[in-house]
């Protein structure tokens, strides 16, 4: 359907597939202009933030993971961290390790199903995983397979593979021996050989030239590829402490979607997410992570959110590898936390869920009791810079016919693996009545 | 279960898999746990219960090594609550509009056996129990109309395996 000067047409997607929850686009062009913008979702409030007020500090990562059935591992950490950073308390060594182990599960397992489940159907033409697999059953067999070694870690140390029940505040309930984690590594070792083969096969799929100007906003810390700490930083000139979060960054609602869409203060829209993290630290990659990065034709800033395909697969690879050296080097501590003792004061944490950074905030009283929870995740953060890509995207492609420019619309929603779910929390609601 | 004591088969020969698949803080998407709990107090010889989220490589992974596979969900096609459906998932493909879908994250359990067939790994027989349900809003304990479902599940799965034992014994005969 070809569009003449002055007529308006819409593309309509009411239920998006392949992104998790319920979400739904809309587009009005008018002529050859893009009028009308709109990345909705309408899954209901969840309120979470309200119901933690009153429960004590130590349920927060248990009520958090709740929120995601994908990446309950992300709301854990960004409690517990926000919770230590309250009391004082630092968790370290083979404790810190093993927390970012468990992080290197929930990113195998997260990125393996968009990567091969999820993303690469789009760009092979094929409607879902089960048709590509008719045709890529290796490919798919090896997404699965990746998947499931991601889940083995995180039911290995959190106790079951969706909403894990071993994290608190300080550490673990249970830590595990050496010894146990030998039939893991070998698991990992077949892994981190089958990312590599998968870097190298997202590279051969066909990308669309698409680039834009963005701010990439992801942790960063002074020896590491991001989990759980660092300073809140972007590609132009953020660099702040999690704690300072609130300073620059804000939520607005809007009227369209039950998720808030954040935006930096008098900068606007943001971009988090794998793609950041690897633009803002290709150089705490492993070596390995590098070198496959480097062959599959990415440079170090990669601004075609269509080869965040590649930058996951990277990710894998690296997770893999981390795990493994984790793994090694991991000798099992006395204890299995660090004792506790609660203060009133205000903490703040932001860790790298697989879609971005989430930021949690508590305000806790002398007793350890909520009085207050902010909780911001990945993909309320993404909203605007989803939209903004979509606006090109039809901008560049207004001639195609409708049904390719839809499912380009789509694919590029996908880029950035929303999750919906995680996205519709806390939304004050105001009623005028005359 | 009295055919089950009487039968000449070592029941190591003739083990069998139930996987109840649901959500127990969603109402009556718990009706395929329920049935898996009713099942494993009843201690059937040779069958192994057990319950799980429906995420589909811990399927797979579950059936693996297993030839006899039953899979109890809750469906959400418009039927009137407590409908019982039965499909054989070997001679017929599992409608993907009976099956909720409410996480693209994770495939419909119609999806997973799809995706599972297509990849050669269906075991040699699977049965899928569909019981239609009413709601799914946060919550514990099932609907009134599902509930007698359930029970009418857990008789029907007993009777079937029992069904398939008493076949292989006369045959052995």
């Amino acid at each position: 359907m070809k569009s003449g000067k002055g007529r308006s047409r819409t593309i309509k997607v009411d239920h998006l597939a392949r992104v998790e929850g319920e979400g739904a686009l809309y587009v009005k062009i008018k002529g050859n202009n893009v009028v009308d913008v709109r990345f909705k979702i309408f899954e209901p409030p969840r309120f979470f933030e309200a119901f933690l007020r009153g429960r004590n500090y130590s349920e927060a990562p248990d009520i958090t993971a709740r929120i995601c059935g994908i990446c309950p591992v992300a709301y854990q950490m960004s409690a517990v961290h926000a919770m230590e950073d309250a009391f004082g308390i630092k968790v370290d060594g083979p404790l810190r390790a093993l927390r970012r182990l468990v992080y290197c599960g929930e990113w195998i397992e997260s990125h393996g199903l968009h990567v091969y489940m999820l993303h690469a159907p789009d760009f092979l033409g094929y409607d879902d995983a089960i048709q590509m697999a008719k045709d890529h059953p290796e490919i798919v067999q090896r997404g699965l397979q990746l998947k499931k070694v991601g889940n083995e870690i995180v039911s290995f140390l959190g106790g079951r593979e969706i909403h894990p029940i071993n994290v608190c505040v300080g550490g673990f309930y249970k830590v595990p021996t050496k010894k146990t984690l030998v039939p893991l590594a070998e698991r990992l070792k077949w892994a981190r050989d089958a990312a590599l083969e998968g870097v190298r096969w997202v590279a051969t799929l066909p990308f669309p030239e698409f680039e834009q100007d963005y701010e990439f906003v992801a942790l960063r810390h002074a020896a590491e590829y991001p989990f759980n700490e660092g300073r809140l930083v972007s590609n132009k000139g953020l660099d702040i402490l999690i704690r300072d979060y609130d300073k620059c960054f804000v939520e607005e609602h809007v009227q369209y979607t039950t998720a808030l869409h954040a935006v930096l203060k008098d900068r606007g829209a943001y971009f988090v997410g794998p793609q950041a993290r690897y633009n803002l630290n290709f150089d705490r990659l492993s070596p390995l992570a590098q070198e496959a990065a480097r062959s599959a034709g990415l440079s170090p800033l990669c601004r075609n959110p269509f080869q965040s395909i590649i930058i996951r697969s990277v990710e894998i690879l690296y997770a893999c590898d981390e795990a493994l050296r984790i793994i090694d080097e991991y000798e099992m501590p006395d204890k299995p936390c660090v004792e506790i003792q609660p203060r009133a004061a205000t903490g703040y944490g932001c860790t790298e869920a697989p879609r971005g950074m989430l930021y949690h905030r508590y305000r806790v009283d002398e007793d350890g009791m909520i009085l207050d929870a902010k909780i911001v995740p990945p993909t309320s953060q993404n909203q605007k810079t989803i939209e903004s890509d979509l606006r090109q995207v039809v901008s560049k492609y207004i001639d195609m016919s409708h049904e390719k420019l839809t499912w380009q619309c789509e694919q590029a929603i996908r880029n950035y693996d929303p999750c919906i779910s995680c996205a519709t929390h806390f939304l004050k609601l105001e009623i005028d009545k005359e | 279960m009295q055919g089950f004591r009487d039968s000449q088969i070592p029941v190591s020969e003739f083990p069998v898999l139930v996987i109840g698949i649901g959500n127990h803080y969603r109402s009556d998407d718990a009706v395929g746990l329920v049935v898996a709990q009713m099942l494993k107090t009843m201690n059937l010889p040779g069958v192994t219960v057990i319950e799980g989220s429906g995420e589909s490589v811990a399927l797979m992974e579950a059936w693996k090594d297993t030839d006899r596979v039953i899979v109890v969900d809750a469906a959400f096609s418009g039927g009137a609550p407590g409908t019982i459906y039965r499909f054989d998932a070997r001679v017929q493909q599992i409608p993907r509009s009976l099956f909720a879908h409410y996480s693209t994250h994770a495939l419909s359990i119609a999806d997973a056996i799809e995706l599972a067939r297509t990849l050669n790994q269906l075991p040699p027989c699977l049965i899928v129990y569909g019981i239609e349900s009413k709601y799914f809003e946060p919550g514990i304990g099932l609907s009134p109309e599902v509930e007698p479902a359930a029970h009418d599940v857990v008789h029907r799965v007993a009777q079937e395996i029992q069904t398939k034992l008493q076949k292989l014994n006369a045959e052995r005969r």
